[in-house]
Protein backbone atom coordinates (compact mmCIF):
# COMPACT_ATOMS: atom_id res chain seq x y z
CA UNK A 1 0.00 0.00 0.00
CA UNK A 2 1.01 3.10 -1.18
CA UNK A 3 0.89 6.57 1.02
CA UNK A 4 2.27 8.55 -1.44
CA UNK A 5 -0.59 10.62 -1.92
CA UNK A 6 -0.18 11.83 1.68
CA UNK A 7 2.54 13.57 0.40
CA UNK A 8 4.91 13.21 3.84
CA UNK A 9 7.58 15.77 4.31
CA UNK A 10 10.75 15.45 6.66
CA UNK A 11 9.36 18.47 8.50
CA UNK A 12 5.76 17.27 9.31
CA UNK A 13 6.89 13.85 10.01
CA UNK A 14 9.01 15.28 12.66
CA UNK A 15 5.86 17.34 14.08
CA UNK A 16 3.92 14.19 13.91
CA UNK A 17 6.26 11.96 15.57
CA UNK A 18 6.74 14.57 18.30
CA UNK A 19 2.99 14.77 18.83
CA UNK A 20 3.17 11.20 19.59
CA UNK A 21 6.01 10.90 21.58
CA UNK A 22 4.33 13.83 23.73
CA UNK A 23 1.20 11.98 24.01
CA UNK A 24 2.85 9.04 25.09
CA UNK A 25 4.85 10.35 27.16
CA UNK A 26 1.78 11.90 28.93
CA UNK A 27 0.45 8.52 29.32
CA UNK A 28 3.01 6.88 30.75
CA UNK A 29 3.69 9.93 33.21
CA UNK A 30 0.04 9.22 34.27
CA UNK A 31 0.93 5.75 35.29
CA UNK A 32 4.42 6.65 37.15
CA UNK A 33 3.55 9.75 38.47
CA UNK A 34 0.09 10.26 38.93
CA UNK A 35 -1.22 13.34 40.68
CA UNK A 36 -4.14 14.33 42.72
CA UNK A 37 -5.48 16.07 40.44
CA UNK A 38 -7.82 18.31 38.82
CA UNK A 39 -6.85 21.26 39.93
CA UNK A 40 -7.71 25.08 39.35
CA UNK A 41 -5.61 27.90 38.36
CA UNK A 42 -5.57 31.00 36.76
CA UNK A 43 -8.30 29.91 34.00
CA UNK A 44 -10.80 29.26 36.83
CA UNK A 45 -11.74 25.56 35.30
CA UNK A 46 -10.08 22.06 36.24
CA UNK A 47 -7.83 20.84 34.36
CA UNK A 48 -5.58 17.85 34.44
CA UNK A 49 -2.19 17.55 33.10
CA UNK A 50 -3.98 16.48 29.24
CA UNK A 51 -6.01 19.49 29.82
CA UNK A 52 -2.66 21.20 30.22
CA UNK A 53 -0.71 19.98 27.29
CA UNK A 54 -3.83 20.59 24.80
CA UNK A 55 -3.83 24.01 25.57
CA UNK A 56 -0.34 24.45 25.25
CA UNK A 57 -0.67 22.76 21.53
CA UNK A 58 -3.60 24.77 20.75
CA UNK A 59 -2.38 28.27 22.52
CA UNK A 60 1.04 27.08 19.99
CA UNK A 61 -0.80 26.91 16.94
CA UNK A 62 -2.38 30.00 17.58
CA UNK A 63 0.80 32.00 18.38
CA UNK A 64 2.66 30.92 15.20
CA UNK A 65 -0.43 32.01 13.23
CA UNK A 66 -0.05 35.19 14.76
CA UNK A 67 3.54 35.26 14.24
CA UNK A 68 3.15 34.64 10.86
CA UNK A 69 0.19 37.07 10.14
CA UNK A 70 1.59 40.16 12.66
CA UNK A 71 5.72 39.72 12.87
CA UNK A 72 8.06 41.51 10.29
CA UNK A 73 9.28 39.22 7.76
CA UNK A 74 13.07 39.49 9.28
CA UNK A 75 11.73 37.75 12.40
CA UNK A 76 12.24 33.87 11.92
CA UNK A 77 9.65 31.41 12.29
CA UNK A 78 11.90 29.67 15.54
CA UNK A 79 11.10 32.55 17.86
CA UNK A 80 7.37 32.00 17.65
CA UNK A 81 8.83 28.39 19.18
CA UNK A 82 10.49 29.77 21.59
CA UNK A 83 7.41 32.02 22.55
CA UNK A 84 5.31 28.77 22.61
CA UNK A 85 7.14 27.14 24.92
CA UNK A 86 7.42 29.55 27.09
CA UNK A 87 3.74 29.81 26.86
CA UNK A 88 3.34 26.35 27.26
CA UNK A 89 5.91 26.13 30.50
CA UNK A 90 3.76 28.88 32.33
CA UNK A 91 0.08 26.98 31.10
CA UNK A 92 1.99 24.02 32.96
CA UNK A 93 2.85 25.99 36.05
CA UNK A 94 -0.31 28.44 36.59
CA UNK A 95 -3.46 26.69 34.38
CA UNK B 1 -13.89 0.67 46.27
CA UNK B 2 -14.23 -0.89 43.06
CA UNK B 3 -11.48 -2.66 41.35
CA UNK B 4 -10.15 -1.01 38.02
CA UNK B 5 -10.53 -3.12 34.75
CA UNK B 6 -8.75 -1.61 32.25
CA UNK B 7 -9.73 -4.39 29.93
CA UNK B 8 -12.51 -2.36 28.75
CA UNK B 9 -10.21 -0.19 26.50
CA UNK B 10 -10.48 -2.82 24.55
CA UNK B 11 -14.04 -2.14 23.13
CA UNK B 12 -13.16 1.54 22.22
CA UNK B 13 -10.21 0.26 19.94
CA UNK B 14 -12.77 -0.31 16.89
CA UNK B 15 -13.69 3.20 17.23
CA UNK B 16 -10.75 4.49 17.65
CA UNK B 17 -9.76 2.68 14.49
CA UNK B 18 -12.73 3.68 12.45
CA UNK B 19 -11.51 7.37 13.90
CA UNK B 20 -7.85 7.17 12.51
CA UNK B 21 -8.63 6.66 9.18
CA UNK B 22 -11.63 8.61 8.52
CA UNK B 23 -10.05 11.88 10.74
CA UNK B 24 -6.88 11.57 12.00
CA UNK B 25 -5.47 10.35 8.76
CA UNK B 26 -6.82 13.01 6.30
CA UNK B 27 -6.08 15.78 9.28
CA UNK B 28 -2.46 14.65 8.31
CA UNK B 29 -2.66 14.52 4.76
CA UNK B 30 -4.10 18.27 4.79
CA UNK B 31 -0.97 19.19 7.50
CA UNK B 32 1.27 18.24 4.90
CA UNK B 33 -0.57 19.43 2.12
CA UNK B 34 -0.24 23.12 3.62
CA UNK B 35 3.18 23.09 3.66
CA UNK B 36 3.58 22.10 -0.10
CA UNK B 37 2.56 22.73 -3.55
CA UNK B 38 1.31 20.71 -6.37
CA UNK B 39 0.43 20.53 -10.12
CA UNK B 40 -1.15 17.37 -9.80
CA UNK B 41 0.08 13.63 -10.44
CA UNK B 42 1.40 13.40 -7.13
CA UNK B 43 3.79 15.13 -7.39
CA UNK B 44 5.10 17.97 -4.35
CA UNK B 45 7.00 20.46 -3.69
CA UNK B 46 7.85 22.40 -0.61
CA UNK B 47 6.29 25.91 0.02
CA UNK B 48 7.32 26.21 4.30
CA UNK B 49 4.81 28.43 5.53
CA UNK B 50 3.99 30.62 2.04
CA UNK B 51 0.20 29.32 1.80
CA UNK B 52 -0.33 30.20 6.02
CA UNK B 53 0.97 34.08 5.22
CA UNK B 54 -1.12 34.09 1.71
CA UNK B 55 -4.09 32.81 3.71
CA UNK B 56 -2.98 35.38 6.32
CA UNK B 57 -2.62 38.29 4.61
CA UNK B 58 -5.59 38.12 2.23
CA UNK B 59 -8.53 40.28 2.37
CA UNK B 60 -10.91 37.23 1.03
CA UNK B 61 -10.27 35.46 4.42
CA UNK B 62 -10.80 37.70 7.18
CA UNK B 63 -14.06 38.82 4.96
CA UNK B 64 -15.06 34.95 5.18
CA UNK B 65 -14.00 34.79 8.95
CA UNK B 66 -16.32 37.71 9.49
CA UNK B 67 -19.26 36.47 7.54
CA UNK B 68 -18.74 33.36 9.54
CA UNK B 69 -18.81 34.93 13.06
CA UNK B 70 -21.75 37.26 11.88
CA UNK B 71 -23.97 34.18 10.69
CA UNK B 72 -23.51 32.51 13.87
CA UNK B 73 -23.89 35.32 16.23
CA UNK B 74 -27.15 36.08 14.30
CA UNK B 75 -28.33 32.94 14.20
CA UNK B 76 -27.66 32.11 17.91
CA UNK B 77 -28.95 35.23 19.07
CA UNK B 78 -32.41 34.26 17.45
CA UNK B 79 -32.37 30.73 17.81
CA UNK B 80 -31.83 30.63 21.21
CA UNK B 81 -34.53 32.81 22.79
CA UNK B 82 -37.22 31.54 20.64
CA UNK B 83 -36.33 28.14 21.04
CA UNK B 84 -36.77 28.62 24.53
CA UNK B 85 -39.98 30.51 24.41
CA UNK B 86 -41.43 27.39 21.67
CA UNK B 87 -40.26 24.96 24.47
CA UNK B 88 -41.85 27.10 27.49
CA UNK B 89 -45.64 26.69 24.97
CA UNK B 90 -45.50 23.23 24.59
CA UNK B 91 -47.60 21.47 26.48
CA UNK B 92 -46.26 19.01 29.27
CA UNK B 93 -49.03 16.91 29.01
CA UNK B 94 -51.78 15.25 27.42
CA UNK B 95 -51.71 14.08 23.40
CA UNK B 96 -50.35 17.24 22.22
CA UNK B 97 -47.00 16.54 23.66
CA UNK B 98 -46.46 13.81 20.85
CA UNK B 99 -47.79 15.90 18.23
CA UNK B 100 -45.47 18.99 19.01
CA UNK B 101 -42.39 17.06 19.68
CA UNK B 102 -43.14 14.91 16.38
CA UNK B 103 -43.65 18.32 14.50
CA UNK B 104 -40.56 19.51 15.89
CA UNK B 105 -38.53 16.77 15.18
CA UNK B 106 -39.45 17.33 11.19
CA UNK B 107 -37.27 19.81 10.15
CA UNK B 108 -34.23 18.13 11.64
CA UNK B 109 -34.77 14.91 9.43
CA UNK B 110 -34.45 16.82 6.67
CA UNK B 111 -31.03 16.53 4.79
CA UNK B 112 -29.13 20.19 4.58
CA UNK B 113 -28.72 20.17 0.80
CA UNK B 114 -32.27 19.16 0.40
CA UNK B 115 -33.36 21.72 3.14
CA UNK B 116 -31.23 23.90 0.78
CA UNK B 117 -33.02 23.00 -2.57
CA UNK B 118 -36.32 23.85 -0.83
CA UNK B 119 -35.78 27.42 0.11
CA UNK B 120 -33.66 27.83 -3.39
CA UNK B 121 -37.21 26.96 -4.76
CA UNK B 122 -39.02 28.52 -2.22
CA UNK B 123 -37.23 31.91 -2.34
CA UNK B 124 -37.15 32.60 -6.11
CA UNK B 125 -39.98 35.09 -7.22
CA UNK B 126 -40.89 33.18 -10.50
CA UNK B 127 -41.84 29.88 -9.02
CA UNK B 128 -41.13 29.85 -5.38
CA UNK B 129 -44.10 30.38 -2.85
CA UNK B 130 -42.17 32.91 -0.60
CA UNK B 131 -40.85 34.90 -3.20
CA UNK B 132 -43.82 35.02 -5.69
CA UNK B 133 -45.96 36.23 -2.20
CA UNK B 134 -43.02 38.97 -1.51
CA UNK B 135 -43.27 40.51 -5.07
CA UNK B 136 -47.10 39.83 -5.11
CA UNK B 137 -47.24 42.23 -2.04
CA UNK B 138 -44.78 44.92 -3.57
CA UNK B 139 -41.72 43.66 -1.59
CA UNK B 140 -38.55 43.97 -3.72
CA UNK B 141 -36.88 41.13 -2.75
CA UNK B 142 -34.54 39.15 -4.41
CA UNK B 143 -32.30 36.86 -3.05
CA UNK B 144 -30.07 36.12 -6.20
CA UNK B 145 -29.07 39.48 -6.29
CA UNK B 146 -29.67 41.62 -3.27
CA UNK B 147 -27.19 40.71 -0.75
CA UNK B 148 -29.27 41.66 2.46
CA UNK B 149 -31.94 39.54 0.63
CA UNK B 150 -29.82 36.95 0.30
CA UNK B 151 -28.69 36.77 4.34
CA UNK B 152 -31.98 37.04 5.03
CA UNK B 153 -33.27 34.08 3.45
CA UNK B 154 -30.38 32.22 4.91
CA UNK B 155 -31.14 33.45 8.47
CA UNK B 156 -34.09 32.71 7.79
CA UNK B 157 -34.08 29.09 6.60
CA UNK B 158 -31.20 28.30 9.52
CA UNK B 159 -33.83 29.52 12.12
CA UNK B 160 -36.69 27.15 10.24
CA UNK B 161 -33.98 24.20 10.04
CA UNK B 162 -32.80 24.66 13.59
CA UNK B 163 -35.07 26.27 15.96
CA UNK B 164 -36.46 23.12 17.12
CA UNK B 165 -33.05 21.30 17.99
CA UNK B 166 -33.04 24.06 20.98
CA UNK B 167 -36.77 24.04 21.80
CA UNK B 168 -35.64 19.90 22.16
CA UNK B 169 -33.32 20.31 24.26
CA UNK B 170 -34.73 23.44 26.64
CA UNK B 171 -38.11 20.75 26.55
CA UNK B 172 -36.14 18.33 27.93
CA UNK B 173 -34.49 20.83 30.77
CA UNK B 174 -37.87 22.04 31.47
CA UNK B 175 -39.66 18.77 32.11
CA UNK B 176 -37.15 17.09 34.27
CA UNK B 177 -37.92 20.25 36.57
CA UNK B 178 -39.43 18.46 39.40
CA UNK B 179 -43.18 20.18 40.15
CA UNK B 180 -42.28 20.87 43.88
CA UNK B 181 -40.27 23.72 42.73
CA UNK B 182 -42.99 24.70 40.62
CA UNK B 183 -45.41 24.36 44.28
CA UNK B 184 -42.78 26.16 45.98
CA UNK B 185 -43.10 29.06 44.12
CA UNK B 186 -46.62 28.94 44.16
CA UNK B 187 -47.08 28.83 47.71
CA UNK B 188 -44.54 31.92 47.46
CA UNK B 189 -46.58 34.18 45.28
CA UNK B 190 -44.07 33.64 42.49
CA UNK B 191 -45.16 35.48 39.54
CA UNK B 192 -44.48 33.98 36.35
CA UNK B 193 -41.15 35.92 35.26
CA UNK B 194 -39.99 34.73 39.02
CA UNK B 195 -40.24 31.17 37.92
CA UNK B 196 -39.05 31.18 34.47
CA UNK B 197 -35.96 33.64 35.96
CA UNK B 198 -34.98 31.37 39.34
CA UNK B 199 -36.18 28.09 38.65
CA UNK B 200 -36.71 27.26 34.47
CA UNK B 201 -34.04 28.79 33.18
CA UNK B 202 -31.02 27.99 35.83
CA UNK B 203 -32.54 23.98 35.50
CA UNK B 204 -32.29 24.21 31.55
CA UNK B 205 -28.74 26.67 32.10
CA UNK B 206 -26.84 22.86 30.70
CA UNK B 207 -28.89 22.16 27.94
CA UNK B 208 -28.60 25.81 26.72
CA UNK B 209 -24.98 25.52 26.69
CA UNK B 210 -25.08 22.58 24.74
CA UNK B 211 -27.83 23.74 22.65
CA UNK B 212 -25.21 26.60 21.71
CA UNK B 213 -22.43 24.33 21.64
CA UNK B 214 -24.33 22.90 18.83
CA UNK B 215 -25.73 25.47 17.30
CA UNK B 216 -22.79 27.64 17.14
CA UNK B 217 -20.14 24.81 15.75
CA UNK B 218 -22.94 23.69 13.27
CA UNK B 219 -23.53 27.37 11.79
CA UNK B 220 -19.81 28.04 11.48
CA UNK B 221 -19.65 25.28 9.51
CA UNK B 222 -22.27 26.09 7.25
CA UNK B 223 -21.98 25.07 4.00
CA UNK B 224 -24.53 23.08 2.09
CA UNK B 225 -27.79 25.61 2.76
CA UNK B 226 -26.00 28.62 1.25
CA UNK B 227 -23.96 26.65 -1.34
CA UNK B 228 -27.49 25.44 -3.07
CA UNK B 229 -29.04 28.89 -1.82
CA UNK B 230 -27.07 31.14 -2.84
CA UNK B 231 -23.72 30.03 -4.40
CA UNK B 232 -21.94 32.21 -2.25
CA UNK B 233 -23.29 35.32 -3.50
CA UNK B 234 -24.80 38.06 -4.58
CA UNK B 235 -20.63 38.48 -5.70
CA UNK B 236 -19.26 37.12 -2.69
CA UNK B 237 -21.95 38.35 -0.07
CA UNK B 238 -22.38 34.81 1.44
CA UNK B 239 -19.11 33.38 0.98
CA UNK B 240 -18.31 31.78 4.14
CA UNK B 241 -15.21 29.68 4.74
CA UNK B 242 -16.17 26.40 4.10
CA UNK B 243 -17.92 28.08 0.67
CA UNK B 244 -14.32 29.36 0.16
CA UNK B 245 -12.67 26.03 0.51
CA UNK B 246 -14.66 24.90 -1.76
CA UNK B 247 -13.74 27.62 -4.77
CA UNK B 248 -10.30 26.55 -3.56
CA UNK B 249 -10.10 23.12 -4.11
CA UNK B 250 -12.79 23.44 -7.74
CA UNK B 251 -9.73 25.82 -8.53
CA UNK B 252 -7.05 22.93 -7.17
CA UNK B 253 -5.31 25.11 -4.98
CA UNK B 254 -4.74 22.54 -2.39
CA UNK B 255 -1.99 24.12 -0.53
CA UNK B 256 -3.77 27.01 0.20
CA UNK B 257 -6.68 25.23 1.18
CA UNK B 258 -5.20 23.08 3.47
CA UNK B 259 -3.80 25.73 4.72
CA UNK B 260 -7.01 27.61 5.29
CA UNK B 261 -8.66 24.60 6.24
CA UNK B 262 -6.54 23.68 9.67
CA UNK B 263 -6.76 27.49 10.71
CA UNK B 264 -10.09 27.06 10.01
CA UNK B 265 -10.00 23.82 12.01
CA UNK B 266 -8.12 25.62 14.73
CA UNK B 267 -10.63 28.09 15.05
CA UNK B 268 -13.59 25.70 15.90
CA UNK B 269 -10.98 23.85 18.11
CA UNK B 270 -10.34 27.34 20.24
CA UNK B 271 -14.69 28.10 20.12
CA UNK B 272 -15.09 24.11 21.28
CA UNK B 273 -12.94 24.43 24.51
CA UNK B 274 -13.92 27.63 25.25
CA UNK B 275 -17.83 26.05 25.26
CA UNK B 276 -16.25 23.02 26.73
CA UNK B 277 -15.05 24.87 29.62
CA UNK B 278 -17.61 26.67 30.49
CA UNK B 279 -19.74 23.84 30.86
CA UNK B 280 -17.54 22.15 32.99
CA UNK B 281 -16.90 25.27 35.18
CA UNK B 282 -19.73 24.54 37.59
CA UNK B 283 -17.77 20.97 38.25
CA UNK B 284 -14.69 22.58 39.43
CA UNK B 285 -13.46 21.86 42.69
CA UNK B 286 -13.10 24.90 44.59
CA UNK B 287 -9.99 25.11 46.94
CA UNK B 288 -10.92 28.54 47.87
CA UNK B 289 -13.55 27.06 49.91
CA UNK B 290 -13.22 25.67 53.32
CA UNK B 291 -14.24 22.07 53.40
CA UNK B 292 -17.69 21.62 54.68
CA UNK B 293 -17.37 19.59 58.12
CA UNK B 294 -20.67 19.72 58.83
CA UNK B 295 -20.89 16.56 56.01
CA UNK B 296 -23.23 19.30 53.79
CA UNK B 297 -25.89 19.29 56.73
CA UNK B 298 -27.19 23.14 56.49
Amino acid sequence: MSFAWMAWTLPTTLFFVAIALLLTGMGVLAKLAPRNEPRVGILRIATQRGDRLFLSLLGSAFIHLAWIALAPAALPLWMATMASLVYAALVFRFA
Amino acid sequence: MKPVNQKAWFLVLPVLLLVAISAVIPLMTVVNYSVQDTFGNNQFFWAGTSWYEKVLHSERFWNALLRDLMFSAIILAIEIPLGVIVALAMPRKGWGVAVCLVLMALPLLIPWNVVGTIWQVFSREDIGLLGGALKGMGVDYNAVQDPVDAWVTLIVMDVWHWTSLVTLLAYAGLVSIPDAYYQAARIDGASGWSVFRFIQLPKMARVLTIAVLLRFMDSFMIFAEPFVVTGGGPGNTTTFMSIDLENLRASNELGQGAAMSLIYFLIILLFSWIFYAVMTREDAPRPDKAPDKTGGAP
